[in-house]
């Protein structure tokens, strides 16, 4: 066990853990979000992601000794009460079925927007190629994210 | 370490409306207890809280459905609470309950809030299942608040002293027609109170009071497009999902499976995961193990690292899933259901000018939840509390019950939302998991499948081979035609049987004899003079402790026979040198009219499919295939089908890569008919993703296994759709198609599954057209499509 310290939206945590504990647990049970959950645990799905310093990371297989960044959750896009403007096309476009893996769809949309404000059909399929849905609600995911890049000042 | 408590967020709205200074946090310092229960009938502020720390402990009585309160609550601010046994997987029929309800009783929707699928909340209407919620459940919903609006209406016209014939309501308050300034709330009748009303009924489907539900076209509220209440809290990170649940003194449990299918367990070297830190202790029964740790990371650790010693079974448990198909049409049926021919199909496919005859295939699939199956189940009090999402938590709870000789009420499912429920899945192995893995450690323990786990080990839509023969006279006509069925369907499991699930399978317990399981036949309305259908059930040498087990999923039989059935239509239209559709309405438009106006409602909907698409009428394939020397081949298809009331026909628009294999959707059309619709974008989005599970179940879905276990174990080995695979338009055209179509009392179909049904089909009638190769074996991935281009590709040159 080892103190780990953790910047996750925008507050200090300081946890007392196996380092190699992966980041989603941490996330998860010791901090008590529930935004990343628990997809596959072999970064194959998408649904445990979180931004680290802008990216977009598999918290299931990222020691947490080793999430040096600033951390963002789906808890934290939210800014001064007002949601994201990709959280905000998700609810227009009523994209959820399950919401199961929404988490990992909409912190990976946030990420694909801030590297590229005008994605075409081709750039959000491509960038959102790894992020699984079995309810299978990817063609509202694609509407939300176009129209997040048209409304949102993204 | 957070211990900070979870409540589901319907319970925790209706909370707020039985007294909105009750927060979460406060209510929890006030109670300590586990989770709220909302007593029908509650009075507001701490009375309702002390009500609902007394319950949290338990007994949990079954909430009476001959009760009116049971189903709504009046509270004193003039919001209601409705209270009703369904579960919603995400398809939005929370929000289509509340719009029903509203509607009946005249109310605001914004005005009300709603408690779904809680045991000891809610009665028992048997959770989800079957598309049902709207087309069967959705009735006592309406009736139940329609007769509250009778007894409110009553009260009133006592209170206002005029007759109730005098009186207009509106928005949760009662009128005097001729003089609205005199009027009176809801909640001045009734708020915070009972209404202490009975209702009738043999069961909870028969509930009704006096009154009858309001015609169609006095509907307000139904028939709008209003947003779904799940959706912002989904988008937020705020709602607590089964997953999320929390409770003091939890510790986390991973099973462990056996390594070959039908092993058995000789011994556990405990000593192997002495030095993983936090581990608790191994639980065992006959083949069942788990480890129980502090930690979630510390329970899988211990999960990977634990010795088993294992012994292989004498006998492979199955075939190899190379070899299924062979099996499955080699060995001898456990069960055959021929029904009785029309006409004399041996004959008229003798006297046939053409007979065609094709064979297909789909392999076994599975739910394969994007989020493995789990539940929390806490033993407090001497009760058990179980935090689940299976779609059946009535079922979940009894199960468990008689599963640990509980009486049943001191056992409750707290039903939470969780990943798609599409059927019997893994969620109900779960929850008996964690309960019995609570009882025996006596602390709260959450159980969760690892990934590999679930992909293997969940139940699985069952296999199907087919054989097919039909006849065609010299005008193309189909005089005759024959289906054969096998389904790998022995041994079905149910819901919530304390036998089917696995860790029971595992420790030994046998029900008396084996599920039955049924294979089913086509669903259409063609006319087909000689027809002789016939389905047998086959099994595979292991029937118990098989990660093979086959339960519900997404309509169970259906996507398997639409395929082989529609396919074949197409198939006999192509040797007619006719139009497919054409074709179709043909078979159609000969057919004698039936319930649910059936005959009528599917040409309707084949045309309103065929209007939008804008499908110009020739035969396939694609005339412009034999000019086309291109890598990329178009070509469309259709597909029509019908489950229970509800009419779909579905266009896919595809291109092939001849040089790949890969198969693109471009476009989809489904024309739906489902009657009375409750919320429109609902139903589309509802329908869009259906349609997509069943393209997904088309393109990618197999269930891989050797001799010995499975292989597709994650989704690497068992891939599904992605984001690149989805069309880019996808086209839900509502239809109505019913012979009255205004009639006061149209009834709702289901939605759910409906749509998921003709999807294979569509995808391989449209491969045809675009290529003339028919694919008559399900998955289509790019090697199986390159394959049937090389191996039927007389028109097409196909890249080495």
């Amino acid at each position: 066990m080892a103190v780990v310290s953790l910047r996750v939206n925008g507050a200090t945590h300081e946890v007392d853990i196996d380092p190699s504990t992966p980041l989603l647990y941490v996330l998860r049970n010791d901090l008590g979000l529930k935004g990343p959950r628990f997809g596959c645990g072999l970064a194959q799905c998408g649904t445990c992601t979180v931004i680290v310093d802008g990216v977009a990371t598999r918290s299931c297989v990222l020691p947490a000794s080793q999430a040096g960044g600033e951390i963002t959750t789906l808890e934290g896009l939210a800014r001064g009460g007002s949601l994201d403007p990709v959280q905000q096309a998700w609810i227009d476009e009523q994209v959820p079925q399950c919401g199961y893996c929404q988490n990992g769809q909409i912190m990976t949309a946030r990420a694909l927007l801030d590297r590229n404000p005008n994605p075409t059909d081709d750039e959000i399929r491509a960038g959102m190629e790894g992020v699984l849905c079995r309810c299978m609600t990817y063609y509202r995911i694609q509407a939300a994210i176009r129209r997040a890049a048209r409304e949102g000042g993204a | 370490m957070s211990t900070m408590l979870e409540l589901p967020r319907a319970v925790e709205d209706a909370l707020r409306s039985v007294n909105p200074a009750a927060s979460r946090r406060g209510f929890l310092k006030s109670s300590g207890a586990l989770v709220f229960s909302l007593s029908v009938g509650a009075i507001p502020g701490a009375a309702a809280l002390a009500q609902a720390q007394a319950q949290a402990a338990g007994p949990y009585p079954d909430p009476d459905f001959r009760e009116l309160d049971t189903w709504i609550v009046i509270h004193p601010d003039n919001t209601a609470t409705f209270f009703v046994g369904k579960t919603d997987g995400g398809q939005g029929t929370g929000t289509a309950f509340r719009q029903m309800m509203c509607d009946e009783l005249d109310i605001a929707y914004d005005r009300t809030a709603l408690v779904m699928g809680s045991t000891d909340t809610t009665p028992d209407q048997g959770g989800s299942g079957g598309s049902d919620a709207i087309e069967r459940d959705g009735w006592t919903m309406r009736r139940v608040a329609a007769e509250a609006r009778r007894v409110l209406l009553d009260l009133a016209a006592e209170r206002l002293e005029t007759p109730a014939a005098a009186l207009t309501v509106g928005d949760a308050r009662v009128s005097v027609a001729a003089n609205p300034a005199r009027s009176v709330t809801y909640a001045e009748l009734v708020g915070g109170r009972r209404f202490d009303v009975a209702l009738s009924g043999n069961n909870v489907n028969a509930a009704r009071g006096e009154a009858d539900v309001k015609p169609v076209q006095d509907l307000r509220v139904v028939g709008r497009s209003i947003q779904r209440y799940d959706v912002p809290p989904k988008v937020d990170g705020s709602l607590s999902f089964a997953c999320d649940v929390k409770v003091p003194g939890m510790v986390h449990a991973r099973n462990v499976r056996p390594p070959v299918v039908g092993a058995t367990l000789r011994g556990i070297d405990e000593s192997s995961v002495a030095d993983v830190a936090g581990f608790i202790r191994v639980v065992s029964r006959g083949n069942y193990v788990a480890v129980i740790a502090e930690r979630e990371e510390q329970a899988i650790e211990a999960a990977r690292q634990l010795a088993v010693d294992w012994a292989p079974p004498a006998e492979a448990p199955f075939p190899a899933s190379d070899d299924l198909f062979d099996y499955m049409r080699s060995v001898t049926p456990v069960s055959s259901n021929e029904s009785r021919p029309v006409g004399d199909p041996d004959a008229a496919l003798a006297a046939a000018e053409v007979v065609l005859e094709a064979d297909y295939e789909v392999p076994y699939q599975g739910h394969t939840a994007i989020g493995p199956a789990h539940a929390l189940a806490d033993p407090a009090d001497g009760q058990m509390t179980i935090y689940s999402n299976d779609m059946k938590s009535y079922g979940l709870r009894d199960g468990v019950a008689q599963f640990l000789d509980m009486p049943r009420e001191r056992v409750r499912v707290v039903y939470m939302d969780g990943p798609q429920v599409y059927g019997r899945t893994a969620a109900d192995d779960a929850g008996f998991e964690a309960a019995y893995l609570a009882r025996e450690l006596g602390r709260p323990v959450r159980v969760q499948w690892m990934r590999d786990e679930e992909t293997a080990w969940d139940t699985k839509g069952p296999a199907y081979t087919f054989r097919l023969r039909g006849g065609l006279d010299a005008d193309g006509r189909l005089v005759a035609l024959e289906y054969d069925a096998r389904a790998a369907i022995h041994n079905h499991v149910g819901y919530n049987d304390p036998e089917t699930v696995l860790i029971a399978q595992l420790m030994g317990i046998r029900p008396a004899r084996p599920g039955g399981g049924g294979a089913a036949t086509p669903s259409n309305q063609y006319a087909i003079p000689n027809l002789r259908l016939t389905a047998h059930v086959v099994g595979l040498p292991m029937i118990w402790e098989t990660p093979l087990r086959t339960g519900n999923l997404r309509d169970p039989n259906g996507p398997q026979v639409t395929f082989a059935f529609e396919s074949f239509v197409d198939e006999l239209a192509a040797a007619a040198g006719a139009d497919p559709v054409r074709f179709r309405l043909d078979l159609l438009e000969g057919s004698a009219e039936d319930n649910a106006f059936r005959r009528a409602r599917s040409i309707a909907a084949v045309r309103a499919a065929v209007e939008r698409f804008g499908w110009d009428a020739r035969p396939s394939p694609n005339p412009a295939l034999r000019d086309n020397t291109g890598a990329i081949l178009p070509g469309r298809g259709i597909a029509y089908t019908y489950r229970s009331g509800t009419i779909v026909a579905t266009i896919a628009e595809v291109e092939v890569d001849r040089e790949t294999g890969r198969i693109r959707v471009k476009r989809l059309v489904c024309a739906h008919d489902c009657g009375l619709v409750i919320n429109p974008t609902g139903l589309e989005h509802t329908v869009e993703c259906a349609m997509l599970h069943g393209l997904s179940r088309a393109l990618w879905e197999e269930v891989r296994f050797d001799t010995e276990k499975v292989t597709s174990v994650d989704w690497a080995t068992h891939p599904t759709l992605r984001h690149s695979d989805t069309p880019e338009s996808i086209e839900v055209v509502i239809v109505n198609g019913d012979p009255n179509p205004d009639r006061p009392d149209l009834p709702p179909y289901g939605a759910g599954e409906a749509s998921h049904k003709p999807m294979i089909a569509a995808v391989a009638n449209a491969v045809y057209d675009a290529t003339g190769v028919r694919l008559r074996r399900v998955p289509f991935r790019p090697e199986r499509v390159l394959a049937a281009l090389r191996g039927q590709g007389a028109l097409i040159d196909v890249a080495a």
